[in-house]
């Protein structure tokens, strides 16, 4: 190695993310750039009503299509797939990969075509008659759980899929006994209560790159490998090898680029059952894009949980208790974690407030919906909001300043760990620095002023304020069906260059960079001698993957481990040639040397050499310098923050328009400020764009009214003003980084923020909350009297 | 998302275009710039049995004084036209209006053309051709025909487009005191209300006014009461007179984005700031 300048050390620089140039140059490879001699395409005729029993099929005009392949129908890929599984240890209804004799949403797979290209296997699938016996559609959670107008799931009358379940203060954690009295107590006490009916809307996660599949079974080899855009290519390898019957050294699976999955490409779809299926029954390789026509209604939906809440308080602004009754809307059917979801928001009821009696309950309900499942924030932001909502709501009743009742109900610093009514431990965590920080960037009082100028100038103009503590980082293997931890392994090549693998599986969440820095700083080398491998169930020997703000807590502490493991032995190497302690073994700038003595180092490689080709070998010492790690931590970590945002409201035309976002977030420890400021970025602008824009609309008919881009707003960069962001740093003591995980933050007190500041705005007209979207003629009609809003 | 198969022309002269066309018996499209068609196509809301490109055509493409008319041709990208500086200098409202349309990717393609001949309820562009008494040309075999923007459009998607024509530019008087200004919903930035005013000022009193309406209606049409109403209106009265503008209407559009009710408003306050926008340019 020639001699090299000091190198800098990278853990928190702001380095830029080594996957960009690839990606924006063109030079990505998606599921849609895989090509396989002999590849044929599949295509799915999907349902156009929401309820209906299927009568008759007729694919016989699709058949005798030149180029098509192979037709199936549900009951002909029920001979090849069992019902799918769930990773959730509630009942669930049999759901079929493609229905057999009922649909239940519009969007659901009803046959399957097989053909030479896409045009033709498209062109086969329309071609394909269904004739149904429509039956009435519900698209109301509160009406489906009446029964009415119809029962989705013979097995589950009134269409409750799950619950209530009750969970908080005296219930035990089996839910079975329960004692009301500390509540019911705190409700007693209580000089001020505040209920609100809040209902936070259903979404579509709407990634970059929609699905897309690839299966590729070899009947000689009886080996299937598998392309898919997922944020979890191990799991799916253990999940179709199961329904496959094969072994899961039968199974390989490739998540190569993956253009985005905001939890929506956590799950395991009927898509990758029967692309592997179908490739195994043909033994041809198989590919399948989804369209975007396809990801609106077959892609997984976010949100849509209703909730019933209730805050007992003094008059001074302690909150003595909460009750909140949830009902999750979970659509058609349970995918592989959609009753876990809402359960997420129980578990963070307690928000970062000291709060001595909760009470939640839950129900989940299916109604004739696209199945909810993960969704960036994945329940968190749901409680947030509605604990947020309140705790706004009891200010105003109290002409208190919305900082203030946080600031009187937080849970103070010194009390960490944290055993919060609902179960949860959180590990650290100081709510007061972070208000602070946020108050201080926002220059509060000034905003306030500014706010009332706007007023005086007959603005509407209004200042919202939300806290939020997560649960990231996920976690400890109790908590996942899968198990919770993550692997790595890193490997010192002949060369002195890094090979290091981890079981996290990023799609946009920069792992190649931050992991790069890692090793970087932990052997001294250049991050550009660095690859971090991933996504490749046959490269990375385990993992779990990419989603609950966990590839960093989890992912990057399994790799500090295994890098851990691999320099203990090579400063063994390193000592061995520099006749010295391992113990007084340095790494530096490229070099390894004895501490103090610079003038006798060797290079990286030259140590690196030795350990390949050890003449002679140390005593007591195997040759080669590699080694994994599984990380397993021992709690979550509760990331939090602050944000505060200033609207205005055109008092003609109830438009509403940002004019400040201020964030303070707390994610511990960074490795890479510049990722966490786009990660938060990216976060603030789904959150806002649920309050403001975005919002999935279906018919009464169960039809998906915003099936496109058209009418489905996605936020974009002119929806906004500069947003101002800020940090605290309160590390986590689960793990060796001090990380917390940050993937989801962005979305949590934003949401609830810019509705506290329309509630605000609109608070000459007496409006106390306004449910989501903000539409602007939801507000107009406030602006006029007409109500439209509680 | 994937098209019926279809063929594809590209035509190199207006008479190329023009005999492709004769010689499709109907099963034709024409393609410009493509940001209306081809998603119907990709929906299968259009089945085309061919695509007769235009886009290239250069005797289509460009903006031109016409012995002091503006002449804008068919295939000319919103993009050119929203940063024109013959547009900006005399006739703003039309650049000001293009600039509007969709997003930067939607405007280096889609055409003034398309936009006439698509005659989207919510488009821009035909609100601004109504509005400055537009006249559209079209050529087909038998010869040219023009006809006023206020005619041309007649319903729902429906113009007065012959089998057989290609519109080849539209022409209009330039007007400086004339101003655009839309409610726009935030998926695809298409009009909730889209108000073009067009007005005549002497002395900072309004002449005579010419408003056109998008958004809110089957297609693009005139207020005319509210021009009537507006005739010798001074600018402090503008607010009064065009408060009601919606009432004349018989029927307004209603959908997620926003109701009936709250769009007969909107036309009101878009009207009177399109107004105020178009004096602030006198």
């Amino acid at each position: 190695m020639a001699s090299s300048p000091t190198l800098p050390k990278l853990v928190g620089s702001r380095v830029k993310r080594r996957e960009d140039p690839r990606l924006i140059q063109g030079h990505g490879t998606y599921v849609d750039d895989v090509k396989i001699p002999g590849l044929q395409y599949l295509a799915f005729k999907r349902s156009d009503i929401a309820h209906g029993r299927i009568k008759s099929i007729d694919t016989s005009a699709a058949e005798k299509m030149e180029g098509v392949e192979a037709v199936f129908t549900g009951k002909q890929i029920a001979e090849l797939l069992r019902p799918m599984p769930i990773g959730t240890p509630f009942p669930s209804p049999d759901h079929h990969a493609v229905a057999i004799d009922m649909v239940r949403y519009a969007g659901e797979a009803v046959a399957v075509v097989v053909a030479a290209d896409r045009y033709i296997a498209r062109d086969a699938a329309d071609s394909i008659v269904i004739d149904y016996d429509s039956l009435p559609a519900v698209v109301d959670a509160e009406q489906a759980m009446q029964g009415q107008p119809t029962v989705i799931h013979e097995k589950f009358p009134n269409n409750i899929a799950l619950g209530p379940i009750p969970s908080g203060t005296g219930a035990s954690p089996d839910g079975k006994h329960l004692d009301d009295s500390a509540v019911e107590k705190a409700f007693k006490d209580a000089e001020v209560v505040i209920s609100q009916r809040m209902y936070n809307h259903r979404l579509v996660p709407n990634a970059m790159e929609p699905r897309g599949v690839v299966a590729h079974y070899e009947p000689g080899r009886s080996f299937l490998t598998m392309w898919s855009s997922t944020q979890n290519p191990h799991i799916l390898k253990s999940m179709i090898a199961g329904m496959l019957g094969l072994g899961e050294d039968q199974v390989r699976a490739i998540a190569p680029e993956v253009g985005g999955g905001f939890g929506a490409k956590i799950n395991i779809y009927a898509e990758e059952y029967v692309c592997a299926a179908v490739s195994k029954r043909l033994g041809i390789p198989v590919k399948w894009i989804e369209d975007r026509s396809e990801a609106f209604v077959a892609t997984t939906h976010g949100r849509d949980i209703l909730c019933y809440i209730d805050v007992a308080a003094k008059r001074d602004g302690k909150v003595l208790g909460i009750k909140m009754r949830l009902i999750a809307d979970i659509g058609a059917y349970n995918m592989l974690l959609t009753a876990a979801i809402p359960t997420l928001t129980m578990l963070m009821a307690n928000a970062t407030y000291d709060i001595p009696a909760i009470r939640t309950t839950l129900t989940e309900v299916f109604t004739n919906k696209t199945p909810t499942d993960a969704y960036r924030g994945a329940g968190r932001p749901e409680a947030t909001f509605f604990v947020e909502r309140a705790f706004d709501m009891l200010a105003r009743e109290l002409k208190m300043d919305p900082a203030e009742i946080r600031r009187k109900n937080f849970i103070p610093k010194d009390k960490f760990p944290y055993q919060t009514q609902m179960g949860a431990v959180y590990d650290s965590g100081d709510y007061e620095a972070s208000l602070d920080c946020a108050l201080k960037a926002a220059d509060w009082k000034n905003l306030l002023k500014e706010r009332d100028e706007l007023r005086q100038q007959g603005k509407l103009a209004g200042v919202g304020l939300a806290m939020y503590v997560e649960v990231c980082g996920i976690g400890p293997s109790a908590t996942l069906p899968t198990g919770g931890w993550e692997h790595a392994q890193v490997t010192i090549e002949r060369d002195g260059r890094i090979s290091a693998s981890t079981g996290a599986s990023p799609h946009g969440q920069g792992n190649e960079t931050t992991f790069g820095q890692m090793l970087a700083d932990q052997f001294g080398v250049p991050i550009e001698h660095i690859t971090i491998h991933h996504g490749d169930t046959a490269v990375v020997k385990q993992g779990i993957g990419t989603f609950g703000s966990r590839s960093q807590a989890v992912g990057g502490a399994a790799l500090h481990m295994a890098g851990t493991k691999v320099r203990t032995k090579m400063a063994q190497f390193a000592g061995a040639l520099l006749e010295a302690a391992p113990e007084d073994i340095v790494f530096e700038s490229g070099k390894i040397m004895v501490k103090g003595a610079p003038a006798k180092a060797k290079s990286f490689a030259e140590v690196a050499s030795f350990a390949y080709i050890p003449v002679p070998l140390p005593a007591g010492m195997e040759p080669g310098l590699s080694a994994d790690a599984y990380f397993e931590p021992t709690n979550n970590t509760y990331p939090f923050g602050c944000h505060i945002v200033l609207m205005e409201i055109d008092r003609e035309t109830g438009e509403p328009k940002l004019r400040r976002v201020v964030a303070a977030d707390d994610a511990g420890n960074l490795i890479n400020p510049l990722i966490v400021e786009g990660q938060i970025h990216g976060g603030l602008a789904q959150g806002i764009g649920q309050a403001m824009i975005e919002e999935a609309v279906y018919s009464e008919d169960g039809q998906l009214l915003t099936g496109s881009f058209m009418d489905y707003a996605l936020p974009r960069a002119t929806d906004f003003p500069m947003f101002e962001m800020h940090s605290t740093y309160t590390p986590t003591p689960v793990n060796p980084l001090g990380a917390k995980g940050v993937g989801e933050a962005g979305t949590l007190g934003s949401t609830p923020a810019v509705v506290c500041a329309a509630v605000d705005a609109l608070s000459e007209f007496g409006v106390k909350h306004i449910d989501m979207m903000l539409r602007p003629e939801k507000l107009w009609r406030i602006i006029q009297g007409r109500g439209g809003a509680a | 998302m994937i098209p019926i198969t279809f063929d594809y022309r590209r035509a190199s002269s207006l008479d190329d275009a023009l005999k492709a066309l004769a010689a499709s018996g109907g099963s034709a499209k024409l393609l410009a710039g493509g940001h209306s068609l081809v998603p119907l196509m990709k929906l299968r809301l259009s089945e085309p049995g061919t695509l007769i490109d235009i886009a290239r055509i250069p005797e289509l493409s460009g903006i031109r004084d016409k012995g002091g008319q503006i002449e804008i041709g068919a295939t000319t990208v919103h993009h050119a036209v929203a940063t024109s500086r013959l547009l900006l200098d005399r006739c703003p409202v039309v650049a000001e209006a293009a600039a509007t349309i969709g997003d930067t990717q939607v405007r280096n393609r889609g055409t003034i053309g398309g936009s006439m001949a698509h005659a989207d309820p919510s488009a821009d562009m035909p609100a601004v051709m109504v509005a400055l008494d537009a006249e559209i040309q079209m050529q087909s075999a038998k010869g040219q025909r023009t006809v006023k923007a206020g005619t041309f459009f007649q319903d729902l998607f429906t113009v007065d487009l012959q089998p057989g024509e290609i519109i080849t530019a539209v022409r209009f008087a330039p007007v400086k005191t004339a101003a655009y200004v839309k409610l726009y919903q935030k998926a695809s930035h298409y009009a909730i209300v889209g108000i073009a005013a067009v007005l005549d000022v002497k002395g900072g009193t309004i002449q005579s006014a010419r408003i056109g309406l998008t958004g809110a209606t089957t297609h693009a049409v005139r207020l005319t009461k509210l021009e009537q109403a507006l005739a010798g209106a001074a600018k402090d009265s503008v607010e009064k007179i065009a408060a009601n503008a919606g009432a004349e209407l018989q029927v307004v559009n209603s959908d997620i984005h926003a109701s009936e009710e709250y769009r007969r408003a909107m036309v009101g306050v878009i009207a009177k700031r399109a107004v105020l926008a178009a004096l602030a340019r006198g």
